[in-house]
């Protein structure tokens, strides 16, 4: 039997794993996009685990509006991805330097 | 098992009136010819003086709170009065949007819809009363936002900013979500009421698991509000923006950002209340400094406002601080963020006239010499500078007087004297533009250039810098409601 602290740790590393996509990448922002939805399943991985253990179905139910909210989001930023490309014609993250000061 | 009880939809009104506006219009907006696209900005301002009106009538029908809807939703003070903020403000910031985005081609019928739901999202905040609600009124909230921002597709920096809102956006959402999820793990709740009740009883064992998603939660706060540690995209957005759409991010979202700050800090995390306060004690005393220093050496108006939100956000958050010890805490950081968002809406707002087709007038250069070029926005802009900087007659002088005095019978005297040092630093910057706009000639590019606006703009710009100085001189009546809405 797996217990609560193992599903925990594996969705803290996921967790981890995506900040440091985050902070770590300097290539391009489609890997950026990725990290943002690891850091998101790896909420919902907690959420299940919570709501199995606990007997509890709310944490369920946030998960499936997380997923949705998470669609929407990746969405989004995809979209706004291409129209940076229009404009820029590149996705690496270390181009995008025009607003410092 | 729970019996289900059927919420009162009436409490929810607004925000069912709203969101079946916003349909409509974007259907109606579909079938519009490109030279009736006024219609659809007319049926957003009205859906916003409507909602207005409804949720007036709601103040007096509801004296005491209602939660309803299993939980998740709730009807108060707090709750009216940040939806009536966030409806004034948004109308005065679509008023100011329209001959900007008409300039730049800005494709103007997305553009309001997208706002009135980034209104809508607002309201769900501000009567979010369960984390659930919170999350989706953040998101429904921000989203639009992102687009708004991105919508000036011909611009380099507008696109860039919108994608470094994204990105910084969806990292908050994801420390705010693993918080919540912890919470969820310890409490088995994710309703405000239901976790500060599990809270108390939970709190000897399971302490650190509850600091630690205060941790992430509060990350997630000061990420949005835009405070320092998590200020970084700031600037980098309040400069890239479409001013029009800068102006609305710096406006009625803190107000909502206010809301569920209260509504987690205070009224789900009573118990953790030594745990917050210190956390904020340090992202405020680091926010007015990195926010005024920072401020003074920019070049940018653009993106001096956004380091000076940096700092007043700062202060806001002095309020909240002070609010468990000192009764009218609360009540101060409330009228704080509200004024401050008035003064801020009408700053932005100047600089979206003052930029015309070619150029955008965003430079701190071109302030020099405003006065002979048009006296009165020169004298709009020194009532929102010296409400900004705290000078006497304005509101800002209120706010900041509020604030301290709440420190103090908090028992934070240090934490009033180290306020006032960085008031006075932000005096600085915020007078340089007022000794530009007087006492210098108008750069030689700029002095020939036309004011344009348009009857509305003028009046909307003259009523936001004459709130500035009215609100002033008669604070009482604003103070007593945000004392009501916190009590």
């Amino acid at each position: 039997m797996i217990s609560l602290s193992e599903f925990l740790i594996v969705a803290a590393i996921l967790f981890g794993l995506g900040i440091a996509g985050m902070i770590v990448n300097r290539k391009n922002i489609i890997s950026l996009l990725m990290s943002i939805e690891l850091m998101l399943l790896a909420v919902n991985t907690n959420f299940i685990a919570f709501s199995h253990f606990l007997g509890n179905n709310t944490g369920q139910v946030f998960v499936f509006f997380i997923l949705t909210v998470a669609a929407a989001e990746a969405a989004i930023g995809l979209a706004i991805m291409v129209v940076l490309y229009r404009k820029v014609d590149t996705i690496e993250v270390q181009k995008l330097d025009t607003l410092k000061g | 098992m729970n019996q289900f009880i059927m919420p009162i939809f009436s409490v929810a009104i607004p925000e069912m009136f709203v969101l079946s506006m916003a349909c409509i219009i974007l259907l109606v907006d579909v079938f519009l010819k490109e030279r009736h696209r006024i219609v659809t900005y007319i049926l957003v301002q009205s859906t916003l003086v409507i909602a207005f009106l409804i949720t007036l009538t709601q103040y007096r029908e509801y004296p005491s709170p209602i939660v309803t809807f299993s939980g998740n939703y709730v009807l108060d003070k707090l709750a009216v009065l940040t939806k009536l903020f966030v409806f004034t403000v948004s109308f005065f910031a679509f008023i100011y949007a329209r001959n900007y985005i008409k300039d730049r081609n800005i494709a103007s019928g997305e553009y309001f819809i997208m706002g009135l739901f980034a209104v809508l999202g607002m309201q769900v905040m501000a009567s979010a009363y369960s984390f659930l609600t919170i999350f989706l009124g953040l998101e429904l909230n921000t989203l639009p936002l992102y687009t708004m921002i991105a919508m000036w597709k011909t611009s380099r920096a507008s696109t860039e900013a919108s994608m470094k809102y994204f990105v910084m956006g969806a990292l908050a959402t994801g420390l705010l979500l693993y918080g919540i999820s912890l919470l969820y793990g310890v409490t088995g709740s994710i309703e405000i009421l239901g976790i500060s009740n599990l809270m108390q009883q939970a709190m000897n064992q399971q302490q650190l698991v509850m600091v630690l998603a205060l941790v992430f939660i509060l990350a997630g706060i000061i990420f949005k509000f835009g405070a320092v540690p998590f200020h970084m995209w700031v600037p980098d957005v309040y400069q890239g923006a479409p001013t029009s759409v800068t102006l609305f991010i710096s406006s009625a979202p803190k107000i909502a950002a206010f809301a569920i700050t209260m509504r987690i800090l205070v009224e789900a995390m009573p118990t953790l209340t030594v745990s917050w306060q210190q956390v904020l004690i340090a992202v405020s005393i680091l926010s007015m400094f990195a926010g005024n220093v920072m401020a003074i050496a920019q070049t940018n108006i653009k993106r001096m406002l956004a380091y000076s939100s940096i700092a007043h956000i700062g202060y806001t958050l002095l309020g909240i601080l002070a609010g468990p010890h000192s009764s009218q805490g609360y009540s101060a950081a409330m009228f704080y963020i509200a004024t401050y968002v008035i003064v801020a809406a009408g700053a932005f707002a100047i600089i979206a006239i003052l930029s015309n087709k070619e150029i955008e007038l965003d430079k701190l250069d071109d302030y020099r010499g405003l006065n002979t070029r048009n006296p009165w926005l020169a004298f709009m802009m020194l009532l929102l500078m010296f409400s900004m900087a705290g000078v006497p007659p304005t509101v800002g002088f209120f706010a900041k007087l509020g604030l301290l005095e709440a420190l103090v019978e908090a028992h934070f005297v240090w934490l009033a004297a180290l306020a006032l040092l960085f008031a006075i630093i932000g005096a600085y910057y915020y007078l340089r533009v007022v000794m530009y706009m007087y006492f210098e000639e108008p750069k030689s590019s700029v002095a020939g250039a036309k004011i344009s606006m348009s009857p509305g703009v003028l009046a909307a710009i003259s009523v936001n810098g004459i709130a500035a100085l009215i609100l002033g001189l008669l604070p009482s009546g604003l103070i007593d409601m945000c004392r009501i809405s916190v009590a």
